[in-house]
C-alpha cells in the first residue's frame, strides 16, 4: 500500500502572528516557519503504517516555494521514504492545491492519503474534502484513530458530542485530528539520512493545473485586544453581574 | 509564545541538517523539559526516562563510532546548538544531569579495551546507563598533577585507593573513568581506569546541598582497596591523563555554549518583562536605563556567539583552537555574570522569586565560571598555549 502525505509549510505555531502594515496578510518575513502541526500527525501515522508493515512506500508532498523543501526534509527525517516538491511562489487556494494533489496521487498510484484536517495559517480546512471529492474517494475526516480491516479502512472520527466510526473502501483519504497520535522527534541519524532521500522537483504546470485565484483577500486585521477584567467583592456581586450585565444566567 | 521578529546574527556556517537538528532540540526542550524543569530542579532529580528520550535522538553520540552506538561523525556546531538550547530549559542542573556522560564517553572510546567499548558505550549513549569522569579530588581540583589517588597492580588486578569529589552524575552512573597515580609525581605518572559501580571496594556519597544545578547529582567517590581487572587500565600506563587532555576542549566548548544559552535566557526574559511591566506611566522598555541594559546584554551575546561560531568552523576544518577556547570560556562566563546581574535588576523582585529562569541563571553563573576549568586556570592555560 502506497501512502501519500501532503504537508504545508506554515508560520510556526509558537510564533505570534503579526499583520502586515497594509493589512494585505500576515507578515512572514524573517519569522520561524515549520510543518503544519496537523500534517506532522499525518506523517507520524504514515510512518507507523510503514513500521507495522502495512505501508510499502510513504511519500511526502509539499506545494510551495523553494523553502518548502525544508518541510519535506522534516517529513523524510521522521521516516518517510521520499518526497515530491511542487514548486510555486504563488499563494495557492485550497481548490488549486487539491487539483495538484489529485494529479500527484494519480501519478504515484497512492492507495491512501493521510493529511492534516486543516492548516493552522488560514484554517480553511477545505483541501482534504475537495481532494477526496475530486478523486472520488471516501473520506474519514478529523480522525482519532485508523485501522485496516481487510480491504477497508476503519476510521474513528471526532464529532460533536463524541466519536463516530466509519468504514471506508480503499483507496481512501483520512484527515488527521490532534489526538490521532503523538508525532516523534526526528533523531539526528535520521536527519542525516533524510539528506540522501530523493525529492522529485515538479511545478503546477507539470500537472496542467490552472491555479488562477478565485478568492480575493480584502483585509486582514488583528483580533480585537481583550480588555482587562475586574474583580468583584463577593459571590452575590458575581451573580448580579452575570445576570444583569452579561445576561448569561 | 516567542515574539514575532527574530533578531540576532545568522550563522554563516549553517546547513539544512544543522538547522533541522537545532529546531528538533528546541521543540524537544520546549515540550519535554521546559514545563517540568523547575519541578525537577526542586526535586533534585530528572526522571531517567529523559536520558533515554534524548539518547534516542542521538545527542550523546558526537564523535563516537557507529559500531559503539555513536553517530559516526563530529559536528561542533550541532554540539554547540545542543548546549545552548539545553541551557535555556529553565534549570541548568537538567542539562548537567544529562550531559555528565559526555566527558566519559570520549576517553572510553579512545582508550578502553574493545570489549569494554562494545559493551558499555551503546548503553551510555542510548541513555540507558550513566557514565562519569573522575579527576578532581577532595585535596585539590585544578592541580591535576598533584592528585593522590593511587593504583597498584596485583596479579591480574589493579587496586585503587583514594577518593574523588564533585563528580557530576556520580550517584547514578554505572560506569566511571578514574584517574589514579601509577608512577612518579606530576602529570606523567597518572593512569586512567575503567571502574564499574559494583566493583568491590567502591562506595559513593552525594555532595551536600548546592547553590545551583539541583536537578543533577554530584558525588564523592571512595576507593578502598577497590579491585578492577587488569584489562580495565585505559590507554598507556602513566600516560592516560595526558592522552585525554584534548578531550577537555569539547567540554569547554560546551560550557561556552551553556554560558551563551544562559545569556540568551537573560535577554529573552528581560525583554518580555520590560515590555509588559509599566512604571512611571510607560513600559519598562521605554526607559532609557533599561534600554541600555538590554542593548549591552544583546551586544555581549553577539560577541560570544560570533566567537563560538568561528571556533566551531575552525574545529570543523580540523584545527582545534585550544588557547581560544580557554579565552572564550572565561570571556563567556564574565559576559554571563554581567547579563545575569542586569537581568535580575530588570526583573526586580519578580526575578528574585524561585521558579523563574533569571533566578536560576543567577545562581548558576558560578558553576559555569568554575566547572570545567575555572576562569583563573583558563587564563593561565591560554597564556601557556600562546607560548607565554
Amino acid at each position: 500500500m502506497k501512502v501519500l502525505v501532503p504537508v504545508k509549510r506554515v508560520l510556526d505555531y509558537n510564533v505570534k502572528a503579526r499583520v502586515k502594515p497594509d493589512q494585505s496578510g500576515v507578515d512572514l518575513s524573517n519569522v520561524k516557519m515549520s510543518m503544519n502541526p496537523f500534517d506532522e500527525i499525518a506523517v507520524e501515522e504514515a510512518v507507523r503504517l510503514q513500521e507495522a508493515g502495512t505501508a510499502t512506500e510513504t511519500i511526502v508532498v509539499s506545494i510551495g516555494p523553494a523553502k518548502a523543501q525544508e518541510t519535506i526534509r522534516t517529513g523524510l527525517a521522521m521516516g518517510m521514504d521520499r518526497g515530491v516538491h511542487v514548486q510555486t511562489d504563488e499563494d495557492l487556494e485550497p481548490l488549486a492545491i487539491a487539483k495538484i494533489l489529485k494529479a500527484v496521487a494519480e501519478a504515484e498510484g497512492a492507495d491512501l492519503i493521510v493529511m492534516g484536517k486543516q492548516a493552522i495559517d488560514n484554517d480553511y480546512g477545505a483541501t482534504g474534502g475537495m481532494l477526496a471529492a475530486l478523486l472520488g474517494w471516501p473520506i474519514g475526516s478529523a480522525a482519532n484513530s485508523i485501522a485496516l480491516d481487510g480491504g477497508a479502512l476503519s476510521v474513528v472520527k471526532e464529532v460533536d458530542g463524541g466519536l463516530q466510526t466509519v468504514k471506508l473502501q480503499m483507496p481512501a483519504l483520512v484527515t488527521a485530528d490532534l489526538r490521532l497520535n503523538e508525532p516523534r522527534y526526528a533523531s539526528l541519524p535520521n536527519i542525516m539520512k533524510a539528506k540522501r532521500k530523493p525529492i522529485d522537483a515538479k511545478t503546477p504546470a507539470d500537472f496542467g493545473v490552472d491555479t488562477t485565484p478565485r478568492l480575493k483577500t480584502l483585509k486582514v486585521t488583528e483580533p480585537a485586544a481583550r480588555e482587562a477584567g475586574i474583580k468583584v467583592e463577593d459571590a452575590a456581586a458575581l451573580v448580579d453581574k452575570l445576570k444583569n450585565e452579561a445576561g448569561v444566567i | 509564545m516567542t515574539s514575532h521578529t527574530q533578531f540576532g546574527l545568522a550563522n554563516p556556517f549553517d546547513t539544512p541538517e544543522r538547522k533541522a537538528f537545532r529546531e528538533t532540540i528546541q521543540n524537544f526542550v520546549a515540550t519535554e523539559i521546559r514545563p517540568y524543569a523547575h519541578e525537577w530542579d526542586e526535586a533534585g532529580q530528572v526522571p531517567w526516562e529523559l536520558h533515554e528520550k534524548l539518547g534516542a535522538l542521538g545527542v550523546f553520540g558526537f564523535g563516537i563510532d557507529e559500531k559503539y552506538g555513536g553517530l559516526g561523525f563530529e559536528d561542533p556546531f550541532m554540539r554547540s546548538d545542543y548546549a545552548v538550547t539545553m541551557a535555556m530549559c529553565g534549570a541548568g542542573g537538567v542539562a548537567a544531569a544529562l550531559g555528565a556522560r559526555s566527558i566519559s564517553t570520549d576517553p572510553i572510546q579512545k582508550l578502553a579495551s574493545e570489549d569494554i567499548k562494545l559493551r558499555v558505550l551503546p548503553e551510555i549513549l542510548s541513555g540507558r546507563k550513566g557514565g562519569s569522569l573522575g579527576i578532581t579530588e577532595p585535596g585539590g581540583g585544578s592541580d591535576v598533577a598533584a592528585l593522590t589517588t593511587t593504583a597498584r597492580q596485583e596479579g591480574e588486578e589493579w587496586v585503587l585507593n583514594g577518593s574523588k569529589t564533585f563528580i557530576t552524575g556520580g550517584m547514578e552512573s554505572d560506569y566511571f573513568v578514574i584517574a589514579a597515580r601509577t608512577g612518579g609525581p606530576g602529570l606523567t605518572g597518572i593512569s586512567l581506569f575503567f571502574v564499574e559501580a559494583d566493583a568491590p571496594g567502591f562506595t559513593r556519597t552525594p555532595l551536600a546541598k548546592k547553590m545551583g544545578w539541583w536537578a543533577s547529582n554530584q558525588a564523592t567517590l571512595y576507593f578502598d582497596e577497590c579491585r578492577v581487572p587488569a584489562g580495565n587500565l585505559m590507554g598507556q600506563k602513566d600516560y592516560g591523563f595526558l592522552q585525554i587532555v584534548n578531550n577537555f576542549n569539547y567540554e569547554r566548548l560546551g560550557l561556552v555554549g551553556c554560558a551563551l544559552g544562559m545569556m540568551k535566557v537573560c535577554l529573552e526574559d528581560s525583554i518580555e518583562w520590560a515590555q509588559e511591566r509599566h512604571t512611571f506611566g510607560k513600559p519598562l522598555i521605554k526607559h532609557q536605563v533599561i534600554r541600555h541594559k538590554i542593548a549591552d546584554m544583546s551586544a555581549k551575546i553577539d560577541a560570544v556567539q560570533s566567537n563560538l561560531w568561528i571556533m566551531c568552523a575552525q574545529i570543523d576544518a580540523g584545527n582545534m583552537p585550544v588557547a581560544e577556547i580557554c579565552k572564550a570560556k572565561f570571556a563567556a562566563t564574565k559576559a554571563l555574570e554581567f547579563c545575569a546581574s542586569e537581568a535580575m535588576q530588570i526583573l526586580g523582585g519578580a526575578g528574585y522569586l524561585r521558579g523563574n529562569r533569571i533566578e536560576n541563571v543567577y545562581r548558576e553563573v558560578k558553576v559555569i565560571a568554575i566547572g570545567g576549568g575555572s576562569e583563573e586556570i583558563m587564563k593561565d592555560l591560554a597564556m601557556r598555549q600562546m607560548g607565554l
